[in-house]
């Protein structure tokens, strides 16, 4: 199994935080951020485990574990927060939800 | 008797103290005796003191009595001294003896107040200033008498608390006085500075020897003292407070506003007779200022038809003789007029109380008029204190007095002709207005109506002719220069106050001076008759008519407008700032900072408005843009 | 380590009134009260211990050579990577100032006594502490620990305001936190400046003050540094433009409050300029020693003007402190033995004779209702006591000689004369507009109509109010007639402080070689 090159890996990561961030940015439904949030976690894993490919270390690996754990973690509680939010203000939208800074 | 001068000015504070204190629980008579009885132990211990020091006059000519060492920094250390000669001793009989009589006075006059205790606790605190002021040996220690005195004037004027004018004429008397003491304490800093010491005798004694004849700083100190002798003796220009502090009651008008406080200036002057010495300039400045003054108060009083502001123009033309007798270093000679003058001028206050309390409150003279068929003890002690202030020869007081300073003003080197005619002119007017006084007051048919009190009590009376006593025969202790005989007031005061240099002159000269004044006076009492006294005042009628005239007698009225000058330059911009500045245009601009801040603060509010797709595209911007900073640097 | 007891007591006696009110509001009350007592006793007695050490009758010049009267230190590191030391000390002048503050803590417990039922736990607590970090400032020979006071002071001062203030007690005290942390946090950056430039030039890093005194720094370095001090102690005095925040705090603090700020934060002020500012950067002191003196002269005119326009009685006497600390400051930059006696004897004797006017002013307000002055007078009839006592610290204000003010002001000015002829000239105009001020108080106050058409007769005094005022007339009287105690006391610190700046040394007025014959 020959190794793949560590800068297509890091550029795929590269490619799915820039796809993640946009989606964050020009979506307003707040289970797509929480989705593309998502996204952008699991980019930059792959980046760890890319790094930790190169160079050898289980670090990398043990990083993406972290990871996994907490993304599992944000999802619940980011779940468990736009249901409540669904349901006290009967709407997704972010932008709608500007009040809450008041 | 060295060491009992502090009893002097002690037992008026301390009458003051336990009237104060314990006061609210004493019946009238109590209070009466403990208001009164203080100023007559004192007049004892100085009349003691006095006795003992014509006796055996101690070396220095003085006695001194160090209380204590006030403090001391450095080479300063003011004390709370008491230093008594013949001038110190003068002031303090006329004091003591004065003020007492007026307080045996008031304890009947004054006994129907509801202010009683007040009223005496408030004298006694005005002797014992008094006293503090003409005992201290050090300037510092006079001030506390200087400002103690001023602070009871302003206590006695606004007596009757009630009303707003008395309030406002002790305001009055209070700020213009405090306007002089400022000029004095300038003074008092230039002496310390200069000399390094506000012991009296030490910095006069310093001011001699240190201080060339004519020097400038010489001059400097001694008009600012001078602006504090001003201010505290009503002389031009601050002379304005001194007929709205009539608003008091007649005992205060007669012992502060007339025999003792105002004299505060004379005695400063006076006490530090050195400096003037040594600057002719300053001394020209009094006499002019004394001329001036006692023309101005002549023909102001002349006007005046409320009682006790025609005597307290008077009051300042008197004093307007003394600083002209201070002008041309008679200084002894004023002295003696303020001696007469305290007794004279008491005695005519206290009539013209008993002329007020028979009228029942009435000032105004034009109401009056025949009254010396109703009260005839009154009529005859106002006639004598009139006679001793117009000076009629050889029957009074006054006539010596006076005719040493109208002397003086022309034969002492330091005299001159014109000096010499305004002190005649004001002669005239002084037996001009004291007569119309009489006349209106006391002959002629009754103008209003008919007195309500007829008999006073004899405790009222005989302090009164006491007074009438000393203003008809203390003038001979001192005859007129030319009649060649005893001058033991001179002579007495001789260690303290150097004797002007005379002017040799003719005998013609000196039947002029000493003829002139006095057929002056006489004459001015006939004039006065012509005009007011007889039954119709013809004369008096065709000019009261003349426009001209209606309104020279309407500016004398009012003093010439210094009030009106003073409101408008003074205090008018004064209240105008006052009104505007009320809310604090500086800390408006500085709190004006706020304003700025708060708008870029809103500004910067502005970015947080809740968008959180914003918020991350700026931190994304913001990492984009320091990771470029990073990478291309 | 006595000087420790009196920043234990305090602190402790705090924490123990607030314990005890949760029993009763008395025993908070009787504990604060015991605490401001021991300290004064504690203070009084350091001060009786070493009076005699203090020229009993020093011949006028020797104070120049005698070593620095500096006692009962402790010294102990406390950061001492940082160079910064627990080092506390006092002389004659922090004795002075500890007495007075425990007096006038004692003072302000007595005038809360009936007034404060919210919150006395807290209350009292925040006097005390408020004292203590009073006594830390006055005993701090550490710049950093001055500061670590001067900082915590704010505390109390700010909570004091806040929570038992008047009606418009929020803004006054943001306003006055805002003031006084601006100026503060320019010193921090000057104390900071000063450490790193001492350091460097040295090779020793360190807050202590002995050892940054007179430090040389010149130029405009120097100036910038002494610029941060100026602006933190100016917004205490306050100098007038700073004064900004003062009759705020003042008028909206309740009666215990405003004594406290007129009788001691305000004092601070005039402590840092004569402990630190001036000797620690005597140069540029110098250099701007005239425009001081205008900004002093300035306020104490300003301050008497805006004294008279006022209608709310409180903020009428929170100006005439901006006059009477317009002198302090005038005198602070004449800088000779005379004016800096004058200063520290202005600085007790104002604190009791405007202390004494803001328990006036608590006082009628407790009977009548109300601060405004036109909804007085005609009060003699009614309160002839409260009169007298009004009529007593009103002389006193307006420096009438034989009380404390006029032999303070005096000597201020006396000091003055041989630096600023213009200066001493012009500020004792401020006597002739005090008085101004002050009649008018009395008369709108006491005289006046008005007295009888009022339904009800307010309260007599009490015991516990006459007994305050009584305190202030005893002092003022006393210092206006035998002042020396308290200079013999504070001799040998002005010597010393003198000495430390030799650039600002000025002609001490009355000595032979003051001037030249003109």
């Amino acid at each position: 199994m020959s190794a793949v090159d560590p800068v297509y890996a890091l550029g795929l990561a590269g490619v799915l935080f820039v796809l993640g961030l946009l989606g964050v940015l020009v979506r307003r439904n707040i289970i797509f951020v929480l989705a593309s949030i998502e996204i952008m976690v699991n980019a930059a894993g792959l980046a760890f485990l890319a790094a930790g490919a190169r160079w050898g270390q289980a670090d990398g690996q043990v990083m993406f574990v972290f990871i996994l754990a907490m993304a599992a973690a944000e999802v619940a509680v980011g779940l468990a927060l736009a249901l409540r939010i669904r349901r006290r203000f009967n709407t997704l939208d972010v932008d709608d939800l500007r009040k809450l800074k008041d | 008797m060295q060491h009992v001068l502090w009893l002097i000015p002690f037992l008026p504070v301390l009458g003051f103290a336990v009237l104060v204190v314990f006061g609210h629980r004493m019946g009238r008579r109590t209070i009466a005796v403990i208001g009164a009885a203080p100023a007559g132990a004192a007049a004892a211990v100085a009349i003691a003191t006095a006795v003992s020091f014509l006796v055996a006059p101690p070396a220095t000519h003085a006695y001194d009595q160090v209380m204590w060492t006030w403090f001391r920094i450095g080479a300063f250390a003011p004390r709370i001294a008491f230093h008594l000669d013949p001038l110190s001793l003068v002031m303090t009989l006329v004091v003591t003896f004065v003020g007492f009589l007026i307080l045996l006075y008031s304890t009947r006059f004054m006994r129907g107040d509801e202010g009683y205790r007040r009223f005496f606790a408030y004298m006694d605190l005005f002797i014992a200033s008094m006293l503090i002021l003409v005992l201290a040996g050090d300037f510092l220690f006079l001030l506390v008498g200087w400002e103690g005195v001023g602070l009871s004037s302003f206590l006695l004027i606004g007596f009757w608390y009630r009303e707003r004018a008395n309030g406002a004429a002790a305001r009055k008397a209070f700020i213009v006085t405090r306007v002089g003491d400022t000029a004095l304490l300038v003074g008092l800093l230039l002496i310390f500075t200069k000399l390094g010491t506000l012991d009296i005798q030490g910095a006069m004694a310093a001011a001699q020897s240190q201080w060339a004849q004519g020097a400038a700083v010489a001059t400097a100190a001694a008009l600012l003292l001078m602006g504090g002798a001003i201010g505290k003796s009503a002389q031009l220009p601050l002379q304005t407070w001194l007929p709205d502090a009539m608003a008091g009651p007649t005992p205060v008008s007669a012992l502060i506003h007339a025999a003792t406080m105002v004299t505060a200036g004379v005695y400063l002057i006076a006490r530090t007779h050195v400096l003037f010495e040594l600057s002719p300039t300053a001394r020209l400045v009094v006499a002019v200022i004394g001329a001036a003054t006692l023309l101005y108060a002549g023909v102001s009083a002349l006007a005046q038809n409320d009682i006790k502001r025609a005597l307290a123009y008077s009051t300042i033309s008197q004093i307007g003789y003394m600083f002209l007798a201070l002008g041309v270093a008679a200084w002894s000679a004023a002295v003696f007029h303020f001696l007469t003058h305290a007794f004279f001028k008491a005695l005519l206050f206290l009539s013209a109380g008993l002329v007020i309390k028979a009228m029942d409150e009435e000032h105004d003279i034009r109401k009056m008029g025949g009254l010396r068929r109703d009260i005839p003890v009154v009529f005859r002690l106002f006639l004598i204190g009139a006679a001793a202030l117009s000076a009629l020869p050889l029957v009074t007081a006054g006539f010596f007095s006076k005719d040493l300073i109208v002397d003086l003003a022309l034969t002492s080197v330091h005299g001159g002709v014109w000096l010499w005619l305004a002190g005649v002119v004001g002669a005239l007017l002084t037996s001009l207005y004291s007569f119309r006084l009489v006349f209106l007051v006391f002959f002629g048919e009754r103008r209003g109506s008919a007195p309500v009190a007829t008999r006073f009590p004899r405790l009222v009376v005989w302090p009164m002719v006491a007074l009438a006593a000393g203003s008809v025969v203390l003038g001979w202790i001192e005859l007129p220069v030319h009649w060649h005989g005893w001058s033991l007031f001179t002579d007495f005061m001789a260690s303290a106050l150097p004797v002007p240099g005379i002017r040799a002159g003719g005998l013609l000269d000196a039947i002029a001076v000493t003829l002139i004044p006095a057929i002056v006076s006489v004459a001015g009492v006939y004039l006065a008759w012509v005009l007011f006294g007889r039954r119709r005042p013809a004369v008096a009628g065709s000019l009261v008519t003349r426009p001209g005239f209606r309104w020279l007698a309407g500016a004398a009225l009012a003093g010439w407008g210094f009030d009106r000058l003073y409101h408008v330059a003074l205090v008018r911009p004064f209240l105008w700032l006052a009104h505007h500045g009320q809310r604090d245009w500086i800390d408006r601009l500085v709190s004006g900072i706020a304003g700025p801040a708060a708008a870029l603060g809103g500004l910067l509010r502005r970015t947080q408005d809740g968008r959180l797709r914003y918020y991350l595209a700026a931190a994304a911007l913001g990492i984009v843009v320091f990771v470029a900073v990073g990478l291309l640097r | 380590m006595s000087l420790v007891f009196l920043l234990a007591i305090p602190f402790a006696g705090g924490i123990v009134a607030w314990v005890a009110a949760r029993w009763s509001a008395a025993a908070c009350r009787w504990v604060a009260l015991a605490s401001a007592v021991a300290g004064l006793g504690l203070a009084v007695g350091l001060w009786a211990q070493h009076y005699h050490m203090w020229g009993a009758a020093v011949p006028s010049r020797s104070i120049y050579v005698e070593p620095v009267p500096f006692f009962s230190e402790l010294d102990v590191p406390w950061i001492p990577q940082a160079g910064i030391r627990l080092h506390l000390a006092a002389d004659g002048l922090s004795l002075v100032m500890l007495m007075l503050t425990f007096v006038i803590v004692a003072v302000a417990v007595l005038a809360s006594w009936r007034g404060v039922r919210r919150r006395a736990g807290l209350f009292h607590f925040m006097l005390l502490w408020a004292a203590a970090s009073l006594a830390g400032v006055f005993m701090a020979f550490d710049l950093f620990l001055f500061y670590f006071f001067f900082e915590l002071m704010l505390i109390p001062f700010f909570l004091l305001v806040v929570l038992w203030g008047h009606e418009g007690r929020r803004r006054a005290a943001i306003k006055f936190f805002i003031y006084t942390q601006a100026g503060g946090l320019l010193m921090l950056i000057s104390i900071v400046g000063l450490y790193f430039i001492h350091g460097r030039q040295t090779g020793t890093y360190t807050f202590d003050y002995l050892q940054l005194v007179n430090s040389g720094i010149s130029g405009w370095t120097g100036r910038l540094l002494m610029l941060g001090f100026f602006a933190a102690f100016a917004v205490k005095l306050p100098a007038v433009p700073l004064h900004g925040w003062l009759p705020d705090a003042h008028s909206q603090a309740n009666t215990a409050g405003s004594v406290l700020l007129a009788g001691l934060l305000i004092k601070v002020g005039a402590y840092g300029f004569l402990r630190f500012l001036i000797p620690l950067f005597p140069q540029a002191a110098s250099d701007i020693r005239y425009i001081a003196m205008g900004l002093g002269v300035a306020g104490i005119l300003y301050g008497a003007v805006m004294a008279f326009s006022q209608t709310d009685l409180k903020r009428m006497v929170a100006y005439t402190s901006v006059s009477h600390m317009g002198f302090v400051l005038l005198g602070v930059f004449a800088w000779n033995q005379i004016a800096l006696q004058g200063v520290i004897l202005q600085i007790v004797c104002h604190a009791f004779s405007t202390g004494g006017l803001f328990i006036l002013a608590g006082v009628l307000e407790e009977r009548l209702g109300t601060r405004d002055i036109g909804g007085m007078g005609g009060l003699w009839a009614r309160l002839s006591t409260l009169g007298g006592f009004g009529m007593f610290l009103v002389m006193a204000a307006l420096g009438l000689p034989g009380l404390g003010n006029f032999v303070a002001e005096s000597l201020i000015l006396l000091g003055t004369f041989s630096v600023s002829r213009p200066a001493a000239i012009v500020g004792s105009l401020g006597l002739i507009v005090s008085t101004i001020y002050a009649l008018w108080l009395v008369q709108r106050v006491f005289h006046g109509p008005g007295g009888e058409s009022k339904p009800g007769t307010p309260a007599r005094l009490a015991p516990r109010e006459i007994l305050m005022f009584v305190v202030a007339i005893v002092v003022l009287l006393w210092l206006g007639l035998y002042p020396q105690t308290l200079i013999r006391t504070t001799d040998a610190a002005t010597g010393s402080l003198l000495r430390t700046a030799p650039a600002m040394q000025s002609p001490e007025p009355g000595s032979s070689a003051t001037e030249a014959q003109p």
